[in-house]
């Protein structure tokens, strides 16, 4: 249900030496017609990783990780999903949005909704979504309207949702760009700890200082191209390529 | 004008017997119309908002082109299938309330569909992306918009249920106008004009917007009541 | 979504009221008849007296699909009424002779009257129809006809002819054709102060009469003939053949006869019971 391609199951690499990897991608590109919004990506995101993909509009943040997810198949080159080693299937994804789009029900309805679209059973069903409502503290406010709730409250149900399915990768798409310091501080925690908890993220992001507290590593793309990659100690340290340096000074002239 | 609006308010306190029968009719009909052409419209609409066929276009220019389908024609359709002469004689339902049911059921399809069909593609523009990342397939992507926008739909079924009542070429033809068995308030409003009762006529039709606005009033009003659905609504 | 109690309770009151105003007299399912008559016999009120009538006789229910006379033919021919009642022999000789019928009985006459402005400026008042209508043609008076191949419009164009005046060379100026009811056509006559041919029944109950008076009637040849007819069972089986003919022989028997000239409006008799003459 989270890939609707057919998909090649190749074997887990080497899990001793570097995490298992979870989505591959080789040479993927994907084009609208004749524009290309992402040009041959080689990226391969292991498990445990938090992943910032930063760079400007339009630069192929959105493009990418919806490929990565698989809510787009590539229009060239290969994105392989590699089986889990302990659990034996393929790894289970959830994706945040800027803004989410709530249904016209109450706060646990919506939950509850996304649960039956991945095919929960309806006995699990309540008890996976109280506990996820409880998780990102909008318990109290089950019943109320999904679209009574302020920005950051939606968010964090977008969160509660996602997070009920127990997925292996998170994706978020600028999750907080439209909120508020207050709530915006509210969903970075909350996908902090679900990063501790094991959860892959993948997450992209305007706000480099976000990027530096969450990510474990970091990607620049820019004008459809994956520029550079590498821990993020090692991308904010001295030796950034000329090219990111400009985008990273030009949004943090302090840097 | 003012002898009709005396004539109606009449009318409305003596509730005639045979007045209340033209009256119920009216409403069982074009209810039950709206009720079958929901079903098919919206489910119509709906897959016709993701279809993605070869000549899917060409559908949606159908459906469009018949929301300008006259009345009578419709009912000179029908009349021609449920025609002891026509296909669907042996089912002997010519001139009883089922064959008006069915004439006004094909007239409303093609407006609950396509306005169906454009208020979920906007839902799916805005999010559609979202329910796909979700697990939701396209169809029930669609379907979930007309949960999700419901109040639009219910203008849509309200708007059906106003082209229903109020028209007449078709209940005309199919029903015969017989009276205490397929005269509605439409069909008196013309026979009383042809009788050359012009009052009587004109009392007739203000008892008919009498009664679809006290349908509205109650369905406007109810929502006031559920405090919830207020709230989303501020 | 949740239907808080009262929205339930509105809901099902609505479709309660959609689901329980079922047909009257559901009782008398299948005892009943589809009769196809015209336009003017059930705008006169006849029905209304003579059907209660027959019902109490013989628990009939009558359904009356009142039409032109042309189609009322039509849709006895393709099955969908079990008698008819109308008003335009040769036509329902015709009706005879293509086997949808066996055979075509008088019930019963009334008369047609030609109306028009009180003031009368084609000078047509009297009792000579044909006289009348040359009048109207070298005077050029707006006339409107129904024009809608009724038992009526079959009868004025009968008497045009009558009168010498060929319609299909030349009509005369001022000459409408409606394709309408008795009513409409009533209706534009009255509201452009024209000249009508009408039947008396409809005239007596015609509420919008404006200017028109009747001023032209007595003539012979305005009397206008009703026919009964039983549809043929050999032609359409499934027509409801011996329930019609109760129709048919009651409305000539002498309790019928009596029930037409029994019908009055305002103390006047619309029609001259006639069967077997």
């Amino acid at each position: 249900m989270n890939a609707p391609l057919p998909v090649s199951l190749a074997p887990a690499a080497d899990a001793a030496a570097a995490a298992e990897p979870l989505v591959s991608l080789h040479g993927a590109a994907v084009h609208f017609g004749r524009t290309t919004a992402l040009a041959g990506v080689d990226l391969t995101l292991r498990r445990g990783q938090r992943l910032a993909l930063i760079g400007s509009n339009g630069s192929g943040k959105t493009t990418l990780l919806r490929l990565l997810h698989g809510l787009l198949p590539p229009s060239r080159g290969q994105r392989t999903l590699h089986r889990l080693a302990a659990e034996g299937r393929p790894p289970r994804m959830a994706m945040l949005f800027q803004r989410p789009f709530l249904m016209q029900l109450s706060v646990q309805r919506n939950l509850r909704l996304g649960l039956w679209l991945a095919g929960v059973p309806a006995a699990e069903r309540a008890a996976r979504s109280d506990e996820a409502l409880h998780r990102v503290g909008l318990h109290d406010q089950a019943q109320r309207p999904a679209a009574a709730l302020s920005g950051g409250q939606q968010q964090r149900l977008a969160l509660a949702r996602a997070w009920a399915l127990r997925p292996d990768i998170l994706f978020l798409d600028e999750p907080t760009a439209s909120l508020d310091p207050a709530a915006k501080h509210e969903v970075e925690s909350l996908v902090e700890t679900l990063g501790r908890d094991g959860v892959t993220v993948v997450m992209s992001t305007h706000n480099l200082g976000q990027a530096k507290r969450l990510a474990t590593h970091v990607a620049y793309l820019e004008a459809g191209r994956l520029v550079v990659q590498a821990p993020t100690d090692a991308f904010f340290g001295s030796t950034l390529p000329p090219a990111a340096a400009h985008f990273l000074r030009g949004e943090n002239p302090w840097l | 004008m003012a002898d009709s609006l005396a004539l109606a308010l009449q009318l409305i306190t003596q509730a005639d017997a045979q007045l209340l029968g033209i009256v119920a009719l009216s409403l069982r009909v074009s209810l039950s119309a709206c009720a079958v052409g929901a079903l098919a419209g919206l489910a119509l609409g709906a897959w016709l908002a993701v279809a993605r066929f070869p000549g899917h276009q060409l559908l949606v220019w159908a459906v469009n082109t018949l929301l300008a389908l006259p009345s009578v024609v419709v009912g000179l359709l029908v009349y021609l299938l449920l025609s002891r002469s026509g296909p669907l004689g042996s089912w002997g339902i010519l001139f009883t309330p089922t064959a008006m049911v069915i004439a006004q059921s094909i007239l409303v399809v093609p407006l609950i569909a396509a306005l169906s069909r454009r208020l979920v593609a906007d839902a799916l523009a805005q999010g559609g992306d979202q329910l796909r990342s979700l697990g939701a397939g396209p169809l029930t992507a669609a379907l979930l918009m007309l949960l999700h926008e419901r109040l639009a739909v219910l203008t849509v079924l309200l708007t059906a249920f106003g082209r229903a009542v109020a028209e007449v070429g078709a209940v005309m033809i199919v029903g015969g106008n017989i009276a205490g068995v397929t005269r509605v308030m439409t069909t008196a409003i013309a026979l009383e004009t042809s009788k050359g009762d012009l009052p009587l006529a004109l009392a007739l039709g203000i008892v008919l917007l009498g009664v679809v606005g006290v349908i509205h009033g109650v369905i406007a009003l109810l929502p006031m009541r559920d405090r919830g659905l207020r709230e989303a609504l501020a | 979504m949740a239907l808080n109690p009262l929205t339930r309770r509105a809901a099902v009151a609505l479709l309660a009221l959609a689901g329980v105003a079922g047909p009257p007299a559901a009782h008398a399912q299948d005892r009943f008849i589809v009769m196809a008559s015209t336009t003017s016999t059930e705008q006169s009120g006849l029905f209304g007296h003579l059907l209660p009538a027959f019902r109490q006789a013989t628990g009939i229910d009558v359904r009356v699909v009142a039409v032109g006379t042309g189609q009322a033919l039509d849709t006895a021919r393709r099955g969908d009424a079990d008698v008819l009642f109308v008003h335009d022999t040769a036509a329902e000789e015709k009706f005879v002779a293509e086997g949808f019928a066996t055979k075509r009985q008088n019930v019963m006459y009334n008369d047609f009257v030609l109306v028009g402005p009180k003031a009368d400026p084609a000078q047509v008042k009297g009792n000579d129809i044909a006289a009348a209508l040359k009048k109207l043609a070298a005077g050029g008076r707006p006339f409107i006809s129904r024009g809608d191949k009724s038992g009526t419009h079959a009868a004025e164009l009968r008497l045009w002819k009558a009168a010498g005046i060929d319609m299909a060379a030349a009509r005369p100026a001022g000459y409408q054709e409606c394709g309408c009811g008795m009513g409409p056509a009533l209706n534009i006559g009255s509201s452009s102060n024209a000249y009508v041919l009408t039947d008396r029944g409809t005239w007596l109950s015609f509420k919008n009469r404006g200017d028109l008076a009747i001023l032209v009637e007595g003539d012979r040849t305005l009397f206008n003939q009703y026919g009964v007819m039983a549809v043929n069972p050999a032609k359409h089986p499934h027509v409801k053949a011996a329930l019609a003919q109760q129709f048919v022989d009651w409305i000539v028997s002498p309790a019928g006869q009596a029930a037409i000239t029994g019908f009055k409006i305002g103390g006047e008799q619309l029609f001259f019971a006639n069967a077997g003459r």
